[in-house]
């Protein structure tokens, strides 16, 4: 389109002065930009408080589009479970019956655990989330990874908890509003987290890539035991998530590790729940940058 | 006067006789749509990589080259701060990259008053590379390779979506001065 000639302001001293002082301001602007961008590098969580306001008064539109988001998924799921419906149910009943007696196999290691851990006089506190909430949106144009989860500090969540789906887990609360939080993913480059295989004793730190894989790297160095396929689980290590948790599957090898994919994907996951950080005194010993994991 | 050609007291706006345009929409469309654009990113899950172009910045692109003359050069200020508040970048970001990028399309236009639509459509184009890139450099983690590979869907995506978001622009500006108001 044609310039409307704003710019030229004449003779006319008003509009000289208007023309100016609207450059000052965007000048002006772009210093506040960049003094603000300064301070939230240095305190990333100065601002967590008005960005959790934000977020809480967006929360009727994001709750609302979140049920609609998992309803139509079930509803995708629904269709494509017709597709080879009559094979599909064959093959899972046959799995159903191993699983089954996997299950009893299971409540009996369970049971033997008990009269184990009865005799060692170990206790084990029964876990209960402290919050269960939908995962209502996340950044998805920016390039950090973070979710926004529908409950926050009014429901009993505090920064760090573990953040879990019934399949592994999702990442852990990075800051609090009073009814809607924001969660670091595991994808997130700055997240790292202490692993191990599933089965054995390999110990590795799972740190995100930005995009969407996760690098498994050993803490042993020497030769690389890995193969793709391989589990990992949460080891506990760091004091913020329960150990067992299943994290990512290794997809390929590297000198040092390996490339996994993350088991529990956020935007297939209907409910989340926020759990306890597993030991806290561990967890404040560390004193490492909030955003940061567990290092060395 | 039957046959007078009923739409010559018309134009594109609506009728010309004893309808006018409001003032109110015709100030609020412009700022408030792009605040709508700043807020829509937040609703898909994205999990691995950023899918969902800038619709923020996109829209303020559009509005700022469609219609020039219409945002004021320090629109970037207080429209940033709204895209802060939603985009997951570090607080302060989009009021300091959006500033500059009102201010340098401002010396594009001094420079090439007269532009066609593919010029437009090259400097949002430069405009969203640098966005994007500043983006990936100052996102408060450790900017990675792997991360600033995963950048390139959502770059290809936004230039891509340009034209569409100035024909919605014009679409709204439409909407913007339509006589809704009874004289």
């Amino acid at each position: 389109m044609a310039p409307t000639g704003s710019r030229r302001s004449g003779y006319s001293r008003r509009a000289q002065y208007n023309l100016f002082t609207g450059y000052v301001i965007a000048g002006i602007g772009a210093l506040i930009g960049a003094i603000l961008l300064a301070l939230s590098f240095f305190q990333p969580q100065l601002f967590g408080g008005v960005r959790g306001a934000a977020q809480g008064g967006l929360s009727p539109a994001t709750e609302t589009a979140a049920t609609v988001r998992t309803g139509s998924k079930s509803v995708w799921e629904n269709i494509s479970g017709y597709y080879r419906a009559g094979s599909k149910n064959a093959q899972l009943k046959r799995e159903l019956e191993i699983a089954r007696i996997r299950l009893r196999e299971a409540e009996a290691v369970k049971q033997e655990n008990v009269r184990l851990k009865g005799l060692l006089d170990l206790h084990e506190a029964e876990t209960k989330p402290v919050a269960v909430a939908r995962l209502v949106g996340s950044s998805a144009s920016s390039t950090r990874r973070f979710a926004y989860l529908g409950a926050g500090s009014n429901d009993g969540v505090a920064v760090g908890m573990p953040v879990r789906s019934p399949r592994g887990v999702v990442g852990r609360i990075l800051e609090t509003g009073s009814s809607s939080s924001r969660v670091l993913l595991l994808t997130d480059t700055e997240s790292v987290l202490p692993v191990r295989r599933a089965g054995d004793e390999v110990v590795a730190f799972a740190e995100g890539r930005g995009d969407g894989l996760l690098r498994i790297k050993l803490i042993n160095l020497g030769i690389n035991p890995l193969e793709p396929g391989d589990l990992f689980v949460t080891s506990g290590a760091g004091g913020y998530y329960p150990p067992g948790i299943a994290v990512a599957i290794l997809t390929e090898t590297t000198d040092d590790g390996g490339l996994a994919r993350i088991v529990s994907d956020p935007a297939a996951a209907d409910y989340v729940s926020v759990e306890q950080i597993y030991e806290p005194e561990a967890a404040l010993g560390a004193e490492t940058p909030i955003e940061r994991e567990l290092t060395d | 006067m039957e046959r007078n050609d009923p739409r010559a007291r018309t134009d594109a706006y609506g009728s010309r006789i004893n309808r006018s345009h409001s003032n109110m929409l015709a100030n609020a469309v412009p700022w408030a749509s792009i605040m709508v654009a700043s807020i829509l990113p937040v609703f898909p899950i994205a999990t691995a990589l950023p899918v969902v172009p800038p619709l923020g910045l996109l829209m303020l692109l559009g509005w700022r080259l469609v219609r020039p003359g219409l945002l004021p050069v320090w629109a970037g200020l207080p429209l940033g701060l709204i895209d802060d508040l939603f985009s997951g970048q570090p607080f302060g970001f989009a009021m300091f990259v959006w500033s500059l990028i009102m201010l340098a399309i401002e010396v594009v236009e001094m420079r090439l008053p007269w532009r066609a639509f593919w010029q437009d459509w090259f400097t949002a184009g430069l405009l969203i590379v640098g966005y994007l890139f500043a983006g990936w450099l100052l996102s408060g983690a450790q900017p990675t390779i792997h991360s600033l590979v995963a950048l390139v869907p959502q770059l290809v995506l936004t230039i891509l979506l340009f034209p569409i978001a100035a024909r919605f622009v014009a679409m709204l500006d439409r909407f913007r001065l339509t006589r809704w108001r009874a004289l």
